[in-house]
């Protein structure tokens, strides 16, 4: 089980919830739970790295964020994905896709 | 954009504080409540699932604080309560702030001032192309290694060199300005016709000079300076084209030169016309009058040029050789040529300046230091309720670094003030011969060391303290507040900066006493005239020509029967030159019936009137002083200085003998009828050269000083002697009326030496004061942490007079440590300084054993003060004490 940012390899938790985000808007708990079930409970963030990362992609001026209503009628704040952030998450995951084949060609190649 | 945003976002949460801190309340919180919902979902109690969501995921309180703590803003806002608390500090505390503000500013502003004169003078470029490719080229003989050049020799010089891209000459003259409201004296510089190409400078308006114009013969132009456009022509744009009147000859105005232009060489020219009418003395290969500069080609170095330079001087005396042997060439840097003078005293008052800085930042840091020990406890407490050490150290960055800023800031302010000051004590003749310091200012040097010095500061501030507290445990604070085995260290660390400043001080003072003593010694030099009650004024008469001969001489006559009879009048006199300006102009004479050898027998040659030298008060040793018939029909005599009848006529009886001299190409001959006792004729701090007089009467000079002896104050007959000349003949040109006083104190020697004794002797003083206040404060400081034990001391009886004497006796210590080290350093700075005394000598024993007697003295009297006070300390009350 991996918890801590620095686990998870440096720069991708900004991708995974842009990832997570482009589906649909969804609050932080929401988020949460969605990449601990794509990833099958291997990446469970803690709520401090979690916020500190919607901070950071709210000042980046990839998402924003709207307090609603949830299905339970609690008020919880969404994050949207914006434009900005559509583009980022399709150049970083192009990149991602050629980083992950380069790497493994090395490891294949010995 | 993104920028923007966080920017506005972290503005958001440093303003709106209350509102965010809410909304991620708010957020965290329900983010946790679902967490829990779910675990509750599978079967959990409300408490164990918040527990363990607590586990999983992290605290409420310590999720928000990891995000606030994410952004820049909070970063800023430790920052600023950092300031806040610093500033309080200081609030809380004037008395030191203030003191150590002051300090600072002082040894700040008095090296930033500094400094700003050495960047102009040492440090930019001359304003002229490619700088470091302009050579000084001159010829070079056994006595001078710089001498001038003589036409024929730039002539060939130029015609025969290959390392230079061009080779000019220049050479000062004054001239006889004719206006409408009668003539005025105005200094020109005569150039040879590519001066100003070779040194990369083009005229603002009109043109540079053409080549016929720089031929002999050519026409009379003339390119103005900039300020004698301002000046004489209203800086009108037609000025170019018109013609003014020099010397009695019509000149054409060609061309205005830049306002940035200057040539520290020419002082304050005003008129430059091209070399183009040559006197017959001028046309002669023997008369060195021009002064060479030159532009190296690209890739030859100083070195390689010398070696041509000199090479072609050795064929010119192959093929010439009526000159001597001893000729050479010299080939230096301009800069070299026209900095030469100020760098030594540049770079010691740099040096003083430094040493002062060095004292003020020991000085703060020992009050930083103070006041972190009183503050020790306040750190133990915030080190045991958990501030980090990082935390701390920030802190104390904070204080030094404001501390500095603030030093800096007043440093700075004083500065201008201090820079306006020292520009207003510059002679303004003096000012026009130093055209770099213009560019006294603030600039990127001068910015950047403000700033370096100021972080210097900041970061010693910053290290003293923690440094000093980092080296104990946070425990040690909290048990027993001051009286631990730290303490003595800090006194020893206290002791050893107080010696630092005492020897910087002993430093400082050592080279006031010299230098004030090689002023004194400057200002006593024998004159061998009475340079009291005396007033001159130079007269320049603008019709010349031979026809006008006899009319000079009635004019002398005219003028001294004049002004002889004016009220308050007890002499007059007229001579070439007053004394104690220069060893110019100097002739080189031969004797007849000896044997010759082309030496060059180099003497000051002045021309003076009858009644001259006895107007002086020089003393007449052998024969007589000159008549008044004795005028250019008759047979023509000369009167010596006994330095010329010694080194020339050793053993002999000189007068009735002959000395000779080629002026304007023909021979002639004197017979000597005199001997005065030695008129100093050059400056104050050179030796006594060998002069000759000759009768003004006889060489009918066109421009000559008056020199009158006044019954009382000397500066008020000055306006009387310009009117009455005025009366004598308005188109005569009357100018630089001076007592002989100001004089011989406006000569370059007396100002630079008047100049760094008063500014070392300013350092020093600071200096001192700053090393006592150092000691007293240290020393004071001791005893106050020391009373309970002096307390005992006295309680188990102890003596008052014993009390006082530990004290001082400890105290000594240091000042014999600050003292030896000082005198030490001393030798070494003194050493340095050699070129810059003046008849005293750089071990000078009665100095160095005056300033340590002073400072022993003076730094003792400081401890004493805080001894008695520990003295007066009643046992019962020093018990209590805390």
């Amino acid at each position: 089980m991996v918890d801590k940012p620095s686990d998870l390899v440096q720069g991708t938790l900004d991708m995974l919830i842009l990832k997570t985000l482009a589906l649909e808007s969804m609050h932080g708990y929401g988020i949460a739970v969605r990449l601990e079930q794509m990833s099958k409970g291997v990446f469970r963030l803690n709520a401090g790295s979690l916020f500190v990362a919607f901070q950071r992609l709210q000042r980046a001026g990839l998402v924003r964020s709207e307090w609603k209503a949830t299905e339970n009628s609690r008020r919880a704040k969404y994050y949207v994905l914006t434009d900005q952030g559509r583009k980022r998450l399709n150049s970083e995951t192009r990149e991602w896709g050629r980083q992950v084949a380069a790497i493994a060609r090395i490891l294949e190649a010995s | 954009m993104s920028l923007l945003r966080s920017l506005s976002d972290g503005l958001r949460s440093l303003f709106r504080k209350e509102q965010v801190n809410r909304e991620l309340n708010e957020e965290v919180n329900s983010f946790l409540e679902m967490a829990a919902e779910e675990k509750r979902k599978q079967g959990m109690g409300r408490k164990q699932a918040l527990r363990a969501v607590r586990l999983e995921r992290g605290s409420l309180e310590g999720t928000k604080e990891v995000v606030r703590s994410a952004g820049w803003e909070s970063y800023a806002e430790t920052v600023g309560r950092d300031l806040y608390f610093a500033l309080r500090q200081g609030r809380k505390n004037p008395g030191f702030a203030l003191s150590a503000v002051v300090v600072l500013a002082l040894g700040m502003g008095v090296s930033l001032t500094i400094f700003r004169f050495v960047d102009a003078a040492l440090l930019q470029p001359l304003p002229y192309a490619s700088p470091e490719r302009l050579m000084s080229v001159n010829e070079s003989n056994a006595e001078s290694p710089r001498w001038p050049l003589s036409y024929p020799d730039y002539l060939d010089w130029q015609r025969l060199n290959k390392s230079f891209r061009s080779l000019d000459i220049y050479n000062g003259s004054g001239y006889l300005l004719q206006t409408r409201s009668g003539a005025t004296a105005v200094q020109g510089e005569r150039v040879s016709g590519g001066f100003f190409q070779t040194l990369g400078v083009r005229p603002m308006l009109g043109r540079d000079f053409s080549p016929d114009e720089d031929r002999p013969g050519g026409p009379n132009v003339a390119i103005l300076s900039y300020g004698a456009w301002l000046h004489h022509f209203g800086a009108r744009r037609d000025a170019v084209g018109l013609t003014v009147n020099l010397d009695n000859a019509a000149y054409t105005i060609i061309g205005v030169l830049p306002r940035s232009f200057s040539f520290a060489r020419a002082g304050a020219a005003e008129f430059w016309v091209p070399i183009n009418t040559l006197s017959p003395h001028e046309q002669m290969r023997t008369f060195y009058n021009f002064w060479g500069i030159g532009r190296l080609r690209d890739g030859v170095s100083a070195r390689e040029a010398l070696a041509e330079m000199s090479a072609i001087s050795k064929q010119l005396q192959m093929q010439f050789p009526t000159s001597d042997r001893s000729e050479g060439a010299s080939v230096v840097p301009l800069s070299e040529v026209i900095l030469g003078d100020v760098r030594p005293i540049l770079l010691t008052l740099l040096g003083g300046a430094g040493l002062l800085l060095l004292i003020a930042c020991v000085n703060v840091t020992s009050l930083v230091l103070v006041r972190s020990e009183n503050r020790r406890r306040e750190i133990a407490v915030r080190g045991a309720l958990g501030a980090s050490r990082s935390r701390l150290v920030r802190q104390f960055a904070t204080e030094g670094l404001l501390l500095a800023a603030f030093g800096g800031l007043s440093g700075v302010i004083f500065a201008d003030w201090l820079t306006k000051i020292l520009w207003r004590l510059v002679p303004k003749d003096m000012a026009a011969d130093m055209p770099f310091l213009a560019g006294v200012g603030w600039n990127t040097h001068t910015c950047t060391f403000a700033i370096a010095i100021a972080w210097m500061a900041a970061v010693l501030f910053t290290a003293a303290p923690i440094l000093r507290l980092t080296s104990q445990q946070p425990g040690d604070g909290l048990v027993n507040g001051d009286r631990s085995s730290a303490n003595e260290l800090w006194q020893r660390l206290g002791a050893r900066m107080v010696a630092v400043e005492l020897a910087v001080a002993v430093v400082l003072l050592t080279g006031a006493g010299l230098l004030g003593q090689s002023l004194y010694r400057l200002l006593h030099v024998p004159l061998g005239f009475d340079p009291d009650h005396l007033a001159s004024v130079e007269v320049g008469v603008s019709a010349t020509g031979t026809e006008k001969n006899q009319q000079t001489v009635a004019l002398y006559r005219e003028i001294l029967r004049r002004v002889s009879s004016l009220p308050g009048v007890e002499s007059a006199g007229i001579s070439s030159m007053v004394p104690v300006q220069c060893n110019c102009p100097v002739d080189w004479i031969t004797f007849p019936g000896r044997p010759f050898h082309g030496e060059h027998n180099t003497v000051d040659e002045r021309h003076v009137s009858a009644d001259y030298l006895t107007m002086l008060k020089a003393t007449l040793v052998r024969g007589r002083f000159f008549t008044d018939t004795e005028d250019a029909s008759k047979p023509k005599v000369v009167v010596i200085n006994q330095a010329l009848a010694q080194r020339y006529f050793p053993g002999q009886d000189p007068l009735g003998q002959r000395i000779a001299d080629y002026e304007g190409g023909r021979r002639s001959e004197r017979e000597i009828v005199g001997v005065v006792a030695d008129v100093r004729e050059g400056p104050l701090d050179s030796d006594i050269w060998p002069a000759e007089y000759f009768s003004i009467n006889e060489t009918q000079d066109p421009y000559f000083s008056l020199t009158v002896r006044t019954r009382q104050d000397a500066g008020a007959m000055l306006p009387l002697l310009v009117s009455t000349l005025h009366q004598i003949d308005p188109d005569l040109g009357a100018f630089h009326e001076m007592t002989m006083k100001e004089q011989i104190e406006d000569t370059q020697t007396a100002l630079l030496h008047h100049f760094s004794a008063w500014l070392v002797g300013g350092f020093a003083a600071m200096a001192l004061i700053l090393g006592v206040v150092g000691q007293y404060g240290v020393v004071a400081y001791s005893v106050s942490r020391r009373t309970r034990e002096i307390g005992v001391r006295m309680a188990l009886g102890a003596e008052r007079r014993g009390v006082v004497l530990m004290i001082v006796r400890q105290a000594a210590r240091m000042v014999t440590l600050g003292v030896v080290v000082g005198l030490l350093a001393s030798l070494g700075v003194s050493r340095l300084m050699a070129s810059m005394l003046f008849g005293v000598n750089s071990y000078d024993p009665l100095t160095f054993v005056a300033v340590a007697v002073i400072l022993a003295a003076v730094a003792l009297a400081a401890c004493y003060i805080p001894a008695r006070r520990a003295a007066r300390v009643d046992p019962m009350v020093a018990l209590r004490y805390e």
